[in-house]
């Protein structure tokens, strides 16, 4: 199997009020130092790796992230690739 | 004229459209199944209806947009049929890129429910031909994720091309900080496409278009895709 991590963010450009209101509350709470909060998805894709090279996988994750899992006017996205022997079942 | 307003599991304004095209309006509709590959024959307008399709989930309207009937909804569009999503629907076609642009959470991050004023920037386009430019129309919006953004080039192509369909405004059509509700971009409510046959919006006309209902404002919009369709 190949597990890919996933963050999916929005773009520096793009304001993310969630992220605004979640570290003010952190300031409220005496946490002075947080300067910056931006929130995001974090997804688990499990793949069978039959037939599947990791060059190819990639390009299949790289495939699915622009096509579904961002939406890249708004959001950008970073994920890893392991070799592993379990992952998440859909 | 023959309408197709389009089902997804989540919708539901569907059924409002469906009372204004057939019992208002008197046209034939045909409520189409999101799992049906193609759309009725001589569908003239598919109408994308409001609601949660797939529960919001990922982004809004964000795996509507994978479902079957879609590619007839594209292939319809490319062949200049008129296509028109409204709250939800927006969302869907935006994410299907068949109107540029996003929709965001709303910069408070409350959902909203209740009436907004709207000026109509374009006299001239399928849906907005029986209403003056610049009039003020009263609409109800219902929704969380309505903050319209885009890109500056992408921004900069839609006011070249005219493709501001309506804004978010005051009483008296002026564009205030306090009359836009969600924060989106330059007060955008509802943009075309390129050719103009494409409308995404966020307020809802088929809810203001009876007096029963609190308001007839939305019936003009509906008048004027009727008549874009009658003399074509």
């Amino acid at each position: 199997m190949y597990l890919a991590k996933i963050h999916v963010t929005l773009k520096p450009s793009v304001l993310d009020p969630q992220g605004v209101a979640v570290g003010a509350a952190l300031q409220h709470m005496g946490y002075r130092e947080v300067a910056g909060l931006r929130q995001g998805k974090y997804l688990e894709l499990t793949l069978d790796d039959e037939g599947l090279s990791a060059d190819k996988a990639k390009a299949r994750v790289e495939e699915m992230c622009s096509k579904l899992l961002a939406n890249t006017q708004i959001e950008r996205y970073e994920f890893t690739l392991t070799k592993t022997r379990q992952g998440a079942r859909a | 004229m023959r309408f197709a307003v389009l089902e997804f599991p989540g919708s539901n304004c569907d059924h409002d459209c469906v009372h204004t095209l057939g019992t208002v309006l008197r046209q034939k509709v045909d409520l189409v199944w999101h799992e049906n590959a193609a759309l009725p024959s001589r569908t003239d307008c598919v109408v994308v209806p409001g609601g949660f399709s797939y529960g919001d989930y990922l982004r809004c309207g964000a795996v509507a947009r994978f479902s079957p009937v879609m590619k007839a909804v594209f292939a319809h569009a490319r062949r200049g049929g008129l296509v028109w999503g409204i709250c939800n629907g927006f969302q869907i076609l935006a994410e299907s890129h068949l109107v540029p642009g996003a929709l965001l959470r709303n910069k408070d991050l409350r959902f909203l429910c209740r009436d907004v004023y709207l000026r109509v920037e374009r006299g001239d386009s399928a849906f907005t031909h029986a209403v003056k430019p610049g009039r003020v129309l009263r609409l109800p919006i219902a929704h969380g994720e309505g903050n319209y953004f885009c890109e500056p080039d992408t921004l900069k192509r839609l006011l070249d091309g005219r493709q501001v369909a309506f804004r978010y405004c005051d009483v008296d059509g002026h564009l205030t900080p306090e009359s836009n509700p969600n924060g989106s971009l330059e007060s955008i409510a509802g943009v075309l496409n390129e050719a103009g046959n494409v409308l995404g919006m966020m307020p809802h006309p088929e809810r203001a278009s009876e007096a029963e209902l609190g308001g007839t404002d939305g019936l003009a919009l509906f008048e004027s895709a009727l008549h874009a369709l009658t003399t074509r």
